[in-house]
């Protein structure tokens, strides 16, 4: 998947996470992450970004995310959502299977 | 006519200055009261002063009461005082701190205060400490080990330096004014009343200087060395609010409802029953419940303790609560009540929770609802240090409570955000799982294994119980597993359980 545009998904809200995806030239995701459960989950929340972009096949891109406690299952989705806006992308298939 | 010295025994007889002399007796003023109270020699113009009059040295320790909340002007009005003075090496021992005492980190840095004694820290102080801003740790001691403390003379107050709303010219100091409408108040001076009571020197300090006698009175005159009449003791909005809401969470509300529901079942829910409850979103929606099951089978409360609010309030003014205890007041109808109500009575420190006063009114709670930060499957209770480690709490009347009353039912939601409240291991243990009966969230609830009748009796009533593990497993399979806080060696803090032994440490968090 191709990022063409910014792409935004998510709120600030509690329990939720804003995700900002933007175009990048070079090879490689840069992700910037705030979280309010930073010290415990920091790790898992990146991990979680990062598989998920992965499996739609971004592979330049830059990622602003603002986490304020959110599930996995939330933060997989504020990806899904920000990577299909910022590509343009409208074929999305739901439930096409990832829920884990 | 008679021969003193030939009264029979007369040298043995104490407390006798010799025979009457007209010469000796002083004489008498006779101004009228109002300028009289105008001369009273308690009185002094500045905060300056009275710290002069004292007597205050370096290494001394001083005390502070909490009733002033996040509201409160007193400890940094003083403290910059003090600091000006140029005294050092301080002890502060406060009934407890809050997020508006941050100003205390330049004090501490700059040697004025070099250890520190509270129930409790937050904000920017709260942060300062866990980052390793002291040498000494701040010792954390619950609101009936620090009246304990205070009591036996192991906890020596030199100076206490207590705001109160009002206060007559010789030392009659309240917690509300009954002289004018305006200005602040904040009901019971509870743990104010201790310092006054055992602190070599007390200090009052009001923005009310009201005609003698301000009865009836938190802190009699005789307590009292000083009065000092400031602009502002605190912001009246930080001090409380108006009255405390009802939640409309509904997680805290099916909380509260099955913890209603569990007290109902428990067996300690008959006529004259005792309770406390706390001023969180759930405690105060039990009380709510809680009312309708008394009236629905007319029962009646015989005494509620503790930190009052307006629920308990409006419960004793219908008369299903007969005598409230108050050792501070959480909202304004609390307060005012302290003020209107016969039976609405401010206790100190020591009569709420001490371990060494034998009638301490905690050890006369049927149950008490409680709150957590974290509980583990020991049943022990964090409420000092949040999920990143940091010093964010109080220990409060916690463990006092816990110990005393016949049934602790701790209330908390099983998760808050990606936080779980029901961990394997507490970061801070304030309150030992021993003293724990029973654990409620919103999705069940768990009772200590050394109270299988009230199980028993939960299971009967149709509750959901399940285990404390089952509540874990049940969290984490939700938020996944935390990774655990880093620590550096250095301790911060020291937890003295309510018998003044330490329960618990807390470490400087890592960077």
């Amino acid at each position: 998947m191709e990022i063409k545009k910014t792409g935004v998904a998510g709120t600030m809200e509690s329990s939720d996470i804003i995700v900002r995806i933007e175009p990048k030239e070079t090879e490689g995701v840069e992700l910037k992450l705030e979280s309010a459960v930073m010290q415990q989950f920091g790790r898992q929340i990146e991990k979680v970004i990062r598989e998920t972009l992965g499996e739609l096949g971004v592979t330049r891109a830059y990622v602003d995310a603002v986490d304020k406690g959110a599930l996995d299952c939330t933060v997989a989705a504020r990806t899904l959502a920000a990577a299909y806006r910022a590509a343009e992308s409208t074929d999305y298939v739901w439930n096409g299977g990832r829920v884990k | 006519m008679f021969d003193f010295d030939k009264i029979p025994h007369i040298n043995e007889v104490s407390a006798c200055h010799g025979a009457y002399d007209e010469n000796n007796i002083a004489e008498k003023s006779l101004v009228s009261f109002a300028e009289r109270q105008q001369e009273s020699k308690k009185v002094l113009p500045s905060i300056e002063e009275a710290i002069k009059r004292v007597g205050l040295k370096d290494g001394m320790t001083i005390s502070f009461h909490h009733h002033f909340r996040n509201g409160d002007y007193v400890v940094n009005m003083v403290m910059d005082v003090i600091a000006k003075m140029g005294f050092k090496h301080l002890t502060l021992a406060a009934s407890s701190l809050t997020d508006c005492h941050w100003p205390l980190i330049d004090h501490i840095k700059n040697g004025v205060i070099d250890h520190i004694e509270t129930s409790g820290l937050r904000g920017k102080l709260g942060d300062a400490v866990s980052h390793g801003l002291m040498d000494f740790p701040v010792i954390f001691r619950s609101h009936g080990g620090r009246a304990a403390a205070i009591e036996t003379g192991e906890l020596h107050i030199d100076v206490a330096f207590l705001g109160a709303p009002s206060c007559d010219p010789y030392g009659n100091a309240n917690g509300y004014n009954r002289d004018s409408e305006e200005g602040s108040c904040c009901g019971s001076l509870g743990y104010a009343k201790l310092d006054a009571l055992y602190a070599d020197k007390c200090i009052i300090i009001t923005d009310h200087l009201v005609s003698f006698p301000n009865t009836p009175f938190g802190i009699p005159e005789s307590q009292v060395d000083y009065v000092v009449k400031v602009d502002n003791i605190g912001d009246p909005n930080g001090i409380m609010s108006g009255a405390t809401r009802y939640t409309k969470n509904p997680k805290e509300l099916l909380i509260a409802k099955y913890a209603t529901e569990a007290i109902v079942a428990s067996g300690y829910f008959k006529n004259n029953f005792s309770m406390q409850m706390g001023s969180g979103g759930a405690s105060l929606a039990v009380a709510r419940y809680l009312r309708e099951k008394m009236i629905e089978q007319d029962i009646k409360c015989r005494f509620a303790l503790g930190g009052i609010t307006g629920q308990i309030v409006q419960m004793h003014e219908e008369g299903l609560v007969r005598k409230i205890l108050d050792v501070q007041s959480f909202d304004l109808i609390a307060a005012n009540s302290v003020k209107n109500n016969r039976f609405h009575q401010q206790i100190d420190a020591s009569y709420y929770a001490s371990y060494v006063n034998k009638g301490a009114a905690v050890n006369q709670l049927d149950f008490v609802i409680l709150s957590a930060l974290e509980v583990d499957t020991d049943f022990n209770v964090n409420v000092m240090t949040g999920s990143d480690g940091v010093i964010r709490g109080a220990v409060g009347g916690h463990p006092d409570t816990a110990a005393g009353a016949s049934m602790t039912v701790v209330v908390c939601p099983l998760l808050r955000g990606r936080i779980p409240t029901i961990c394997t291991k507490v970061n801070t243990i304030c309150t030992p799982g021993k003293t724990v009966d029973v654990v409620v969230t919103d999705q069940g609830m768990a009772v200590n294994p050394a109270r299988p009748e009230l199980k028993e009796r939960f299971i009967a009533a149709g509750l959901p119980v399940t285990t404390i593990e089952k509540l874990r497993d049940r969290a984490e399979r939700i938020v996944g597993t935390p990774e655990p806080i880093k620590y550096t060696d250095k301790i911060v803090g020291v937890l003295m359980y309510r018998d003044n032994s330490v329960i618990d440490v807390i470490r400087q968090v890592a960077d």
